[in-house]
């Protein structure tokens, strides 16, 4: 199932594992994606921390950690080619994947439908 | 007031449109007790009376060409090609702003693009910015840049950094805990840099040739920082030199911070002068200050544009690489003139002349009595020692109209054991007499 | 993630646009030029140089044995390349130039006449200060008409541009919290949301937090608001007047004596100085720095970006503070302190912004400017250029949408809601102003206002100027109201170039010539 943040990240959990990305919404927002920086395997975040930073021709944003955790993988093709933030952002463009420290953290996500409120 | 259009009859018939009885009306905001306060101020005044104004406080000024000439110590008298003057003061480049808008300012952007390739050309490195106010402070945004690569805080300079530049760096890198530290400033060149790096070291900057004119090996330096896991930022504030030198980067240098005056840009008592900035490609998008980039427009012609922009503070604000706003655009473009009718073959040259006009200005002042010359290798500047105050004798060869280098004191008011040093530039306009009279002088004041 | 969703379309779109082809790609005047690396030899120079004797070098074995790939051009072609270039810019002294918080005003060339005068063009920093008195007097005598105008008791010179100048004012706050030992209790510092971005990237730098003040609904700082931020923890404000939305802050003693009794500082951010300049001294509101843009207030050229300068009047609350080195005079003519003073209640400079003293080519100019107005002249400009605002505000208001009511300062802004449901925006709006023959006003800033367009005309245009500018942009306006939407989404066409792949350029950043195979130095 995922969840999503206010800062328009989502999160998919699979066991302890939740893959990170950012939502359609904001890929739109920002246009077209030039530039993605992606945290070091093994470093750890607090929920909220600064995570990754993303960057258009026209914005550059911070991706903030939704939950806490250690990074377990980082997708690298996005890096290479950021455009694929653009065109797949909820599925092959993720960023990260993360240990999870604590799932209850979750419970202070949006779902999808609460989501598509938010971003009306 | 003769770059005023509006007359009175333009005025009211504005201000009626714009609703407004006087234009006072238009400062209602401005609290009432403060609105056109007494200016104690003349009122205006012609071209020719704003001309004769100016030119009696220009002629109470000895100017570097008016005789012989030596000061140099981070900003240098070369010959600047009328051509170089003619361009930058054309409209398009004068009074053009930065080119936001890529449509309309191609030529700008072009010559900033031939700019930043010459500037990474010549020092050696993969690439550099579209220049930054001058070196000192392009100095100080390099340790600010190896702080963010490196995630330390410790900024190591060496002793032979011109003062200025490390007095810049250490209040601008050394803010929000930056750690400076310098090793002892010895004018043989004699440097125990290396010794101050540690694993809290983001770079260790050194400067080549040095303040006094010593010609610095960099490769050690920079093999021993890598090592560390620091940064080598190599200043130059001679740029001619790298006509006759290796280049930083063929050292081992990661970020090369320069003055580029000395090319295309005339002394203006310090300002405004060009930084250079340059780097190796992986920390490019670490770089600060603004960068031109190639690209096609929308029927596929070249064309170029600002790029990387995000990374400045008009977009990311309080999380911008650098406060800095504006670029040097119109020294850039003096420079780049100069250096594009230099080429390869007329900046060697010029490098040559200006290293020989060294040599015999060191070999004339060291034959004298009581005169030692410090340096053993150096480009076109080098360091006496005097038995007495070099202040004392700069002073009283001003008075024999000599303007004879830069004394000690000046750069080191601290320091007495530097006051008796003398720092002496040469470049391709020295002429023998010059030298002659300074020689035939010096004897006289000692 | 954070976000800014206030940007612009960042890549053209695929429109087809008739054009008359010429086997050279030349357009009449508008000659295509390579680059030099294209066209200039290895072998050629433009600069004729004695032969050099041939003495045995002293460089200690580090001798350059690479080549730099420095291709060089003879004069003549020198001066065409640069002559080709210079036509594919835009400059004041080919039209109006009216971005907002930019001031592109006309640069007098008796100012640059002065600046080229041996006597300053061609002295050294280091020289004997005994032979640069005038020098030194021209300083002090710049210094002593921005402390006139400002009401200030002290001026640093020496900081490169406005942004410098920022820095130099919070640094020296920065130093006179410490001398209070409060440094490091006072960290955060207040920033109105519709700051220029130098604002809180200067306060970031300097290693403060920075928090935001709302605007209130008439596009100033809401004074409630803000004095609600006011705390023991905060080192200062920073308030540009007339704000970024060309609006003077009414509250501006009431926000200076606020942040004052919770123990702060009030740094002004003086970029749109020129529109008060000779009718408000800023030291009469209460502020304790404020930074000078000379190439706005003061005209010294642009320049294609830069050189700019940047002098910082401080209170006498942080003149003790300010940095080295500063001109000081008495019977025996003027000195330069280039000293940082050890003596207890003495000055306590934080040390230097630069190498040597400032801009010295841009303070000749300015002063140039300022000697020419008079104090009469530059109260006169201030009014022309209000005036001039407040006219184009008013006329472009007919088909434009004001982002507030009321009049203005020195410029005039616009939302985007006259091109709601057009299908042009901001951008193409601008884009077209191009094709008319015009440079167009800011966009997308302030970030406060939707779609923001902000017009500075400036005092140097006449109302003939103004009215045909007017005339245009309602035309445009009326234009893309109509549906021909087309048009602004392919413009420019008339330019030297189309609109440029800003993405690409980003995504694979090309920042200088690379020889490729098929054309490797040809001239080797």
């Amino acid at each position: 199932m995922k969840k999503f943040t206010e800062d328009h990240e989502w999160v998919s959990v699979d066991g302890d594992i939740a893959t990170v990305g950012i939502t359609a919404h904001a890929a739109e927002q920002l246009g077209d994606v030039v530039f993605v920086e992606l945290p070091d395997v093994g470093k750890s975040f607090g929920q909220k921390d600064e995570m990754a930073v993303v960057e258009s021709v026209k914005a550059a944003s911070d991706v903030y950690a939704p939950i806490s955790g250690e990074i377990v993988e980082v997708n690298n093709d996005i890096v290479d080619e950021p455009a694929k933030v653009n065109d797949d952002p909820d599925g092959a463009a993720w960023f990260v994947k993360i240990k999870l420290s604590d799932a209850s953290e979750l419970d202070k996500l949006m779902d999808e439908a609460a989501y598509k409120e938010f971003v009306k | 007031m003769r770059y005023l259009p509006l007359d009175t009859e333009d005025r009211r018939a504005m201000l009626d449109v714009v609703g407004a009885k006087a234009i006072d009306d238009l400062f209602a905001d401005v609290p009432a007790d403060a609105l056109n306060p007494p200016l104690d101020l003349p009122d205006h005044a012609g071209e020719f009376a704003v001309e004769r104004q100016m030119a009696a406080m220009a002629a109470r000024n000895r100017a570097a060409g008016a005789g012989p000439f030596f000061v140099g110590a981070g900003a240098y008298k070369h010959h600047v090609p009328a051509t170089v003057d003619h361009i930058i003061q054309r409209s398009e480049f004068l009074t053009s702003y930065t080119p936001y808008q890529p449509e309309i300012a191609q030529g700008t952007l072009q010559y900033l693009f031939e700019f930043q390739t010459q500037v990474a050309s010549l020092t050696g490195m993969d690439v550099a910015n579209a220049s930054m106010y001058d070196g000192s402070t392009a100095c100080a945004e390099a340790a600010l840049m190896a702080r963010r690569v490196t995630r330390r805080d410790g900024i190591v300079m060496s002793g032979g950094l011109h003062p200025h530049y490390e007095s810049v760096t250490r209040m601008n890198g050394g803010l929000v805990g930056g750690k400076a530290s310098v090793s002892e400033a010895s004018p043989d060149g004699k440097d125990n840099v290396i010794d101050l790096i540690t694993d809290e070291t983001a770079c260790v900057i050194v400067q080549t040739p040095d303040v006094f004119g010593n010609v610095v090996d960099l490769e050690p330096i920079a093999k021993a920082a890598q090592d560390k896991g620091a940064l080598l930022v190599a200043v130059v504030t001679e740029i001619v030199s790298l006509g006759a030198l290796k280049s930083p980067g063929e050292m081992g240098a990661d970020i090369v911070v320069g003055e580029g005056q000395s090319i295309g840009n005339a002394l203006n008592f310090g300002g405004p002068y060009v930084g250079l900035f340059a780097t190796r490609q992986k920390y490019m998008r670490n770089m600060p200050g603004r960068l031109c980039g190639e690209t096609v427009d929308a029927d596929g012609k070249r064309g170029f544009v600002l790029t990387l922009s995000t990374r400045e503070q008009h977009i990311r604000r309080d999380k911008a690489t650098s406060n800095i706003c504006t670029n040097s655009g119109l020294c850039a473009l003096a420079f780049t003139v100069h250096m594009t009718l230099l080429g390869e073959t007329g900046l060697r040259k010029l490098a040559t002349l200006n290293h020989e006009a060294a040599c015999a200005t060191a070999d004339a002042l060291s034959a004298i009595d009581g005169v030692e010359l410090i340096n053993d290798a150096f480009f076109n500047e080098f360091t006496l020692r005097l038995p007495k105050d070099a202040a004392d004798v700069v002073e009283a060869l001003a008075a024999r109209d000599i303007l004879a280098g830069v004394p000690g004191s000046r750069l080191w008011p601290e320091d007495e054991s530097k006051h008796n040093l003398l720092i002496v530039a040469a470049t391709e306009l020295t002429q023998d007499a010059d030298i002659e009279a300074f020689a035939n002088a010096l004897k006289e004041v000692l | 993630m954070s976000m800014n969703n206030q940007g612009r379309p960042s890549r053209p779109e695929d429109i087809e646009v008739q054009s008359v082809t010429t086997f050279t790609g030349n357009r009449a005047l508008q000659i295509e030029e390579p680059l030099i690396f294209e066209t200039g030899h290895m072998a050629a120079t433009g600069v004729d140089l004695p032969e050099p004797k041939g003495t045995t070098s002293r460089l200690g074995g580090l001798e350059r044995k690479s080549s730099m790939n420095l291709p060089g051009l003879a004069e003549p072609e020198a001066m065409r390349h640069f002559v080709r270039l210079s036509q594919k810019n835009y400059a004041i002294d080919m039209g109006p130039f009216p971005l907002g918080s930019c001031t592109m005003k006309h640069n007098p060339r008796l100012n640059e006449k002065m600046a080229r005068l041996p006597g300053f063009a061609d002295i050294h920093p280091l020289q004997p200060v005994s032979t640069v008195q005038g020098a030194l007097e021209l300083i002090d005598t710049l210094a002593g008409w921005l402390k006139e105008l400002t009401a200030m008791p002290a001026v640093a010179m020496s900081p490169k541009a406005g942004a410098h100048g920022e820095l130099c004012g919070m640094v020296t706050i920065k130093a006179a919290l410490e001398a209070r030992g409060e440094a490091e209790t006072r960290t955060r510092v207040l920033a109105p949301e519709s700051a220029h971005g130098t604002n809180p990237a200067t306060a970031a730098q300097c290693g403060f937090t920075v928090d935001g003040i709302p605007a209130d609904e008439t596009g100033r700082v809401d004074i409630e608001a803000f004095k609600a931020k006011l705390g023991p923890d905060v080192a200062a404000i920073m308030v540009t007047n007339p704000n970024t939305c060309g609006l003077f802050e009414r509250d501006i003693r009431e926000m200076a004596d606020a942040v004052h009794e919770a123990g702060g500082y009030f740094y002004c951010d003086g970029a749109n100085f020129n529109a008060i300049v000779g009718k408000v001294k800023p030291g009469d509101l209460g502020i304790d720095a404020m930074h000078i843009n000379l190439h706005k207030t003061f005209s010294t050229p642009h320049g294609g970006g830069g050189p700019g300068s940047g002098p910082t009047v401080l209170s006498a609350a942080l003149a003790p503070f300010a940095p080295i080195p500063y001109v000081v005079s008495d019977e025996d003519g003027f000195h330069l302190v280039e000293k940082r003073s050890q003596e207890e209640g003495d000055h306590h400079s934080f040390g230097r912004m630069t190498a040597f003293h400032g801009q010295m080519g841009m303070f000749v100019r300015a002063l140039s400017y300022m000697l020419s107005h008079g104090g009469d002249g530059l109260r006169q400009a201030a009014e022309d250029a209000v005036l001039n605002a407040n006219y184009v505000l008013a006329r472009l208001s007919e088909e434009m949408t004001p982002a507030f009511e009321g009049t203005c300062m020195h410029e005039a802004l616009f939302n985007d809601d006259f091109l709601k449901d057009t299908g042009v925006g901001t951008l193409d709006f601008a884009k077209a102003m191009i094709d008319e023959g015009y440079h167009p006003m800011t966009m997308y800033f302030p970030l406060v206002v939707h779609g923001a367009m902000l017009i500075e005309p400036t005092e140097t245009e006449s109302k003939h100027e103004l009215d045909l500018f007017c005339d245009a942009l309602l035309s445009l306006a009326k234009e893309a109201k109509a549906g021909n939407a087309d048009k602004f989404k392919a413009a420019p066409v008339l330019a030297p170039r189309r609109r440029l792949d800003e993405t690409a350029a980003a995504r694979k950043p090309v920042l200088r010539w690379e020889p490729s195979d098929d054309k490797s130095m040809a001239a080797e």
